[in-house]
C-alpha cells in the first residue's frame, strides 16, 4: 500500500508541477497573438513591444515546461506500466497526434524566436499561430487520455484479455469534447491573468500617469477583457462537464457535491467540508433544489448520492472542497475582471486603486490555483480507478522498487527547476525594463 | 507482416534520435568546452546549431518512447518496469540539462556556471540512454514468477555495459564535432572549423575503438547476439569502410581556398557508417525486444490500433514535412543565419 501511495504522490507532483508551465506555455502564445494583432490594427508600438517581452517570458517557460513534460511523458510509463499497456494498446492515437502538436510547436517557436528578423511580418504571424495551435492541440490531445480515463471506450477486458479494440471510438469517447474544451478555455484564463499580474504590480511599481504606467496599463485592460471573457466561457463548460459527471461518474459528483442520499430536488452545497460520520456537509450553505437543476436542467432529477455506492469505489471526500475552490476562483475571476472593465471603459476612471492592483496580482497565482485544484479532483476523484471501472490504480502501479528515493529526488529537481526559471525571469526583466525597449524603438522609428 | 513494418518504424525513430541525439548533447558538451576561447567562435558555431534544434530533437525522444509503448505495448509493460531506476537518471539528467541550456541564453551574467552544468549532465545521457540496449540483451534482467527485475548491480559490473557507454560518448563527440565542422565551413569560420576538424580527427579513430570493444565484450556477455551480428560480417566490414571514408575526407584537399577536408562528405559518410552498423545489430536483436522473454511477436499491439496509429504516421508527417524543410532552410542552409556576425545566442 505504502508503495501505491509513494507512486501516485510522485506522479502527482510531476503533473502538479508540470500543469503549472505548460498552462502558461498554452496561454501565454495566445497572448501574444493577440497583442501581435492589435499592433497590426492599431499601430501601437506598445503592443509589438508586449510581444516580445512576453515571448521572452515564454521562452523561458518553454525551459521548464518541456523538460517536465518529457518527465512526465516517460514517468508516466515507468511509474503505470500496467495502465500505459492499455493505453498502448487501446488508446494510443492522442499520445501519437500529440508528438505532431509538439513538433508543430517546437518548430516555428524556433523559427519565430531565431529568424524573426529574416521572415516576413506576415510568416512571423503564422509562425506564432502555429506555435499557440501547437500549444492548445498539445492540452487537447493529453486531456483526451485523461477524459478516456473517466469515460473508457473501444475496448473489452475478458479473462484479463484486451479484445475488441475500436481505436477511433477510445478517442472519440464520450467526455472527450467537454473535457477538452474546459482544459482549452481555463489555461486562456491563466494566459490572461498571469499578465495581468504583472502588469498590475509593474503599475504598482511605477509613478502613475508615465509612459511605463500607460505602457502596463494598456497591458492590463488587454489581460482583464481576455481573462475575464474565458472567464465566462470556462463557466459555461464547466457546467457541461458536470453535467458529464453526473451521466457517465456519478460517485464523482457525488463526492464533489458531498452527496450522501439519493434524491430529487438535491441541493447544491456551498463550502464547508464533507463528515462521512454524519453524512452530511457540515459548515456549507444549502441551496434548495439548486444541484438537480445543475445535473440535469430540471429540479426533479434525480441526482445519486454515495450510498448507492460500496464504500471501496468511493473517491476521497476531501474533492468536495477542491471542487469548490475552483468554482469559485472561477467567480471571483469572472467578477474581478468585469468590475476592471467597468471602471476604466464605463466609469472613465484613469488610476486604478492600490487594492485594486493588488487584487489583480493576486489573480495570477489565483487562476493557477484554478487549475491545480481541477486536476487534482479530476485525478483524484477518479480514485480507486485509473481506467473507470475497467482498470484499477492498484493494478497499475509498477512492481519495482525504491520509488521513495526517486521521489524525493524529482521533487528536488522540480524546486531547482523552479526557482531557477523564476530568478531568470526576474534577472532578464530587471535587465530589460520596459523604458529601454520603448526607447529603442522609438528610436529605430526616426 | 505488420510486426516487421512496426519494428521497422521503431528502428528508423531510434536511429533518428541516436543521430540528431548526439549532435545535440555534443554541441552543448563543445560550447562548455570553448566557453573561454572567445576567438575562435568554436561556441558560437555550437550554439547557432543548437539554439533553434534542442526542442526538436527532445521531442525525438517523446516521439520514441510513444512509438515504444504504441506498437509494443507488451514489451513497453516490461521495460517500463525494469527501467523505472535508469530511466529516472536519465530524466533527472535531461531536465536539468534542458533547463539550464535555455536559462544559459537568457541570463547572460552567468552564463559560464550554466552552461557547465548543462553541458556535463548532457553528455552523460547518451550513455545512459545506450544503456538500455545491453539491459535488452537479458544477461541483467531477472524474471521471478512474470515479474521482471533489473539487477543493477550486475549491470554496473558488466564490462560490455561500459564499452557500450564509452561508445556513446565517443560518438557523440565525433559526430558532432563532424557537423560541428561543417557547419563552421559553411559559415566561414576558419578557427573554428580548424578546432572541430581536429577534434573529430581524434574522437573517430576513439570511437571506432569503443565500437570493437563492445564487439569483444558482447562475444562473452551476449553470445546469442554476438553470433547473428558476425552472420553480417560483410556489412560490418562495409561500416568500418564508411569510417574511413569519413576519416579521409576530413584530410583530403577543399575546393574552398585555406580550408583543408571535405567535412560534408565526412558527415554522410559517418551516418552511412553508423546507420549500416545499427542495422546489423538490430537486425541480429530480432525477433527479441528483451531476451529471451519478450519478442516483438508477443507484445505487438492490437492490428486495429497499428492500423491506426500507421496512417496518423503518414498523415502526420506528410503534414509537418514542409515545416521540417523550412525549419532546415531557415537553420541550416541560409547563408544569412550562417554566417551572422552579430550574436545570435539569444
Ligand atoms: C482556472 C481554472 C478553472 C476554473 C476557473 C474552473 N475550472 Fe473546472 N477544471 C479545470 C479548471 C478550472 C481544469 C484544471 O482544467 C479541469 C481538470 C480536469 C479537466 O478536464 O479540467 C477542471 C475540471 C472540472 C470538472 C471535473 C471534470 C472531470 O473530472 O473529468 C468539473 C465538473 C468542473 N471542472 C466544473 C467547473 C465549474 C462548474 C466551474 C465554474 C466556474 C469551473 N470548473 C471553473
Ligand atoms: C491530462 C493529463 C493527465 C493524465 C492523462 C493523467 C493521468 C493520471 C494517471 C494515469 C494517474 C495515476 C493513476 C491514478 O491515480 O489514477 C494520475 C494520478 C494523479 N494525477 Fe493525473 N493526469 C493528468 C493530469 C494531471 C494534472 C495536470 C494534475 C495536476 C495537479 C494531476 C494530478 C494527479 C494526481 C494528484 C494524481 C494522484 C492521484 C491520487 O492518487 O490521488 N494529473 N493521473
Ligand atoms: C492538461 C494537462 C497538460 C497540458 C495542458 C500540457 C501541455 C503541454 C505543453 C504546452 C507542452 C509544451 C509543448 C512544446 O512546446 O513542445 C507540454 C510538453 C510536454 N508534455 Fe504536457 N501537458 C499536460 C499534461 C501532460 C501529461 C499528462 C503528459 C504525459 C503523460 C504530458 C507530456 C508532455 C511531454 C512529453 C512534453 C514534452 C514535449 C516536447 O518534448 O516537446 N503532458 N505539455
Amino acid at each position: 500500500m505504502e508503495h501505491l501511495i509513494i507512486a501516485r504522490s510522485l506522479f502527482g507532483t510531476t503533473m502538479a508541477v508540470h500543469i503549472i508551465f505548460a498552462t502558461i506555455g498554452v496561454g501565454l502564445p495566445m497572448m501574444i497573438l493577440t497583442a501581435e494583432l492589435l499592433y497590426q490594427k492599431t499601430k501601437d508600438i506598445d503592443y509589438s513591444i508586449m510581444a516580445k517581452r512576453w515571448t521572452k517570458a515564454f521562452a523561458i517557460i518553454l525551459g521548464v515546461s518541456i523538460p517536465t513534460g518529457t518527465i512526465a511523458g516517460l514517468q508516466i510509463t515507468l511509474l503505470w506500466p500496467g495502465f500505459m499497456k492499455v493505453i498502448g494498446t487501446v488508446m494510443a492515437l492522442p499520445f501519437q497526434i500529440e508528438i505532431y502538436a509538439f513538433f508543430l510547436e517546437a518548430l516555428f517557436m524556433s523559427i519565430y524566436v531565431y529568424a524573426a528578423d529574416r521572415i516576413s511580418p506576415w510568416m512571423r504571424n503564422v509562425s506564432l499561430l502555429f506555435v499557440a495551435l501547437g500549444g492548445l492541440a498539445s492540452a487537447v490531445l493529453i486531456t483526451n487520455v485523461h477524459a478516456f480515463e473517466g469515460t473508457p471506450a473501444g475496448f473489452d477486458i475478458k479473462n484479463g484479455k484486451i479484445v475488441n479494440v475500436d481505436p477511433w471510438a477510445a478517442f472519440f469517447n464520450p467526455s472527450f469534447g467537454i473535457n477538452a474544451i474546459h482544459v482549452a478555455v481555463s489555461a486562456y484564463i491563466v494566459g490572461g491573468f498571469i499578465v495581468a499580474m504583472v502588469a498590475a504590480y509593474k503599475m504598482l511599481k511605477s509613478e502613475s500617469g508615465t509612459i511605463v504606467y500607460k505602457f502596463h496599463q494598456k497591458a492590463l485592460m488587454v489581460s482583464l477583457i481576455v481573462g475575464g471573457l474565458f472567464s465566462l466561457f470556462t463557466a459555461l463548460s464547466g457546467h457541461e462537464t458536470a453535467q458529464s459527471l453526473y451521466k457517465y461518474q456519478p460517485e464523482k459528483l457525488a463526492g464533489a457535491e458531498g452527496l450522501f442520499k439519493t434524491q430529487a430536488y438535491a441541493p447544491l452545497t456551498i463550502g464547508g467540508y464533507t463528515d462521512v460520520k454524519t453524512e452530511s456537509v457540515k459548515w456549507g450553505i444549502e441551496v434548495p433544489w439548486a444541484l438537480s437543476f445543475l445535473a440535469g436542467n430540471r429540479f426533479d432529477t434525480v441526482v445519486k448520492g454515495l450510498n448507492d455506492f460500496p464504500q471501496k469505489y468511493w473517491p476521497p471526500l476531501f474533492i468536495h472542497t477542491l471542487f469548490n475552490a475552483m468554482v469559485g476562483i472561477g467567480m471571483f475571476l469572472l467578477f474581478i475582471a468585469v468590475f476592471g472593465f467597468f471602471w476604466k471603459k464605463i466609469l472613465k476612471r484613469d488610476l486604478f486603486p492600490k487594492w485594486l492592483l493588488w487584487v489583480y496580482v493576486a489573480c495570477g497565482p489565483l487562476s493557477i490555483l484554478g487549475i491545480e485544484f481541477g486536476w487534482i479532483f479530476a485525478c483524484t476523484g477518479r480514485q480507486p480507478w485509473t481506467i473507470y471501472r475497467k482498470l484499477s490504480t492498484a493494478d497499475s502501479v509498477t512492481t519495482a522498487g525504491n520509488l521513495g528515493i526517486l521521489f524525493i529526488l524529482f521533487v528536488a529537481i522540480y524546486i531547482v527547476l523552479a526557482v531557477t526559471a523564476i530568478l531568470v525571469l526576474l534577472y532578464y526583466f530587471k535587465r530589460n525594463p520596459v523604458l529601454e525597449d520603448i526607447n529603442r524603438t522609438e528610436q529605430k522609428n526616426v | 507482416m505488420d510486426v516487421y513494418l512496426a519494428i521497422t518504424i521503431l528502428w528508423g525513430f531510434v536511429f533518428i534520435y541516436s543521430i540528431m541525439g548526439t549532435m545535440d548533447f555534443g554541441a552543448g558538451f563543445w560550447s562548455m568546452l570553448y566557453i573561454n576561447r572567445t576567438k575562435t567562435k568554436a561556441t558560437n558555431i555550437a550554439n547557432r546549431y543548437l539554439s533553434p534544434t534542442w526542442e526538436v530533437t527532445n521531442t525525438f525522444i517523446v516521439a520514441l518512447v510513444v512509438a515504444i509503448y504504441s506498437l509494443f505495448p507488451k514489451a513497453a509493460f516490461t521495460l517500463g518496469t525494469i527501467l523505472l531506476i535508469p530511466g529516472s537518471m536519465i530524466l533527472l539528467l535531461l531536465s536539468v540539462r534542458s533547463a539550464f541550456l535555455v536559462f544559459s541564453h537568457i541570463a547572460e551574467g552567468y552564463k559560464k556556471p550554466l552552461t557547465y552544468i548543462s553541458g556535463i549532465c548532457g553528455i552523460l545521457i547518451p550513455g545512459l540512454l545506450i544503456s538500455v540496449l545491453p539491459i535488452t540483451h537479458g544477461n541483467f534482467v531477472a524474471f521471478s514468477n512474470g515479474r521482471p527485475q533489473l539487477k543493477l548491480a550486475s549491470l554496473f559490473s558488466s564490462m560490455n555495459e561500459y564499452a557500450f557507454f564509452m561508445f556513446a560518448i565517443s560518438s557523440t563527440l565525433f559526430l558532432s564535432s563532424l557537423l560541428l565542422a561543417d557547419y563552421s565551413k559553411a559559415s566561414n569560420e576558419k578557427d573554428a572549423y580548424n578546432t572541430y576538424r581536429r577534434d573529430a580527427l581524434i574522437m573517430g579513430p576513439i570511437s571506432l575503438i569503443t565500437a570493437i570493444l563492445i564487439i569483444i565484450t558482447l562475444k562473452s556477455e551476449g553470445r546469442w547476439i554476438y553470433d547473428k551480428m558476425m552472420q553480417n560480417f560483410p556489412l560490418l566490414i562495409l561500416s568500418v569502410f564508411f569510417f574511413i571514408a569519413g576519416f579521409v575526407g576530413l584530410l583530403v584537399p577543399s575546393f574552398k581556398p585555406g580550408y583543408q577536408g571535405m567535412p560534408r562528405l565526412s558527415v554522410i559518410a559517418a551516418t552511412l557508417q553508423y546507420m549500416i552498423a545499427s542495422y546489423v545489430y538490430g537486425y541480429a536483436h530480432l525477433p527479441y525486444i528483451i531476451y529471451p522473454e519478450v519478442t516483438i511477436h508477443s507484445s505487438f499491439t492490437d492490428p486495429n490500433s497499428f492500423r491506426a496509429v500507421f496512417v496518423t504516421y503518414i498523415v502526420g508527417f506528410t503534414m509537418l514535412f514542409p515545416g521540417f524543410i523550412y525549419f532546415w532552410s531557415l537553420f541550416m542552409n541560409d547563408k544569412r543565419y550562417l554566417r551572422k556576425k552579430t550574436k545570435v545566442d539569444n
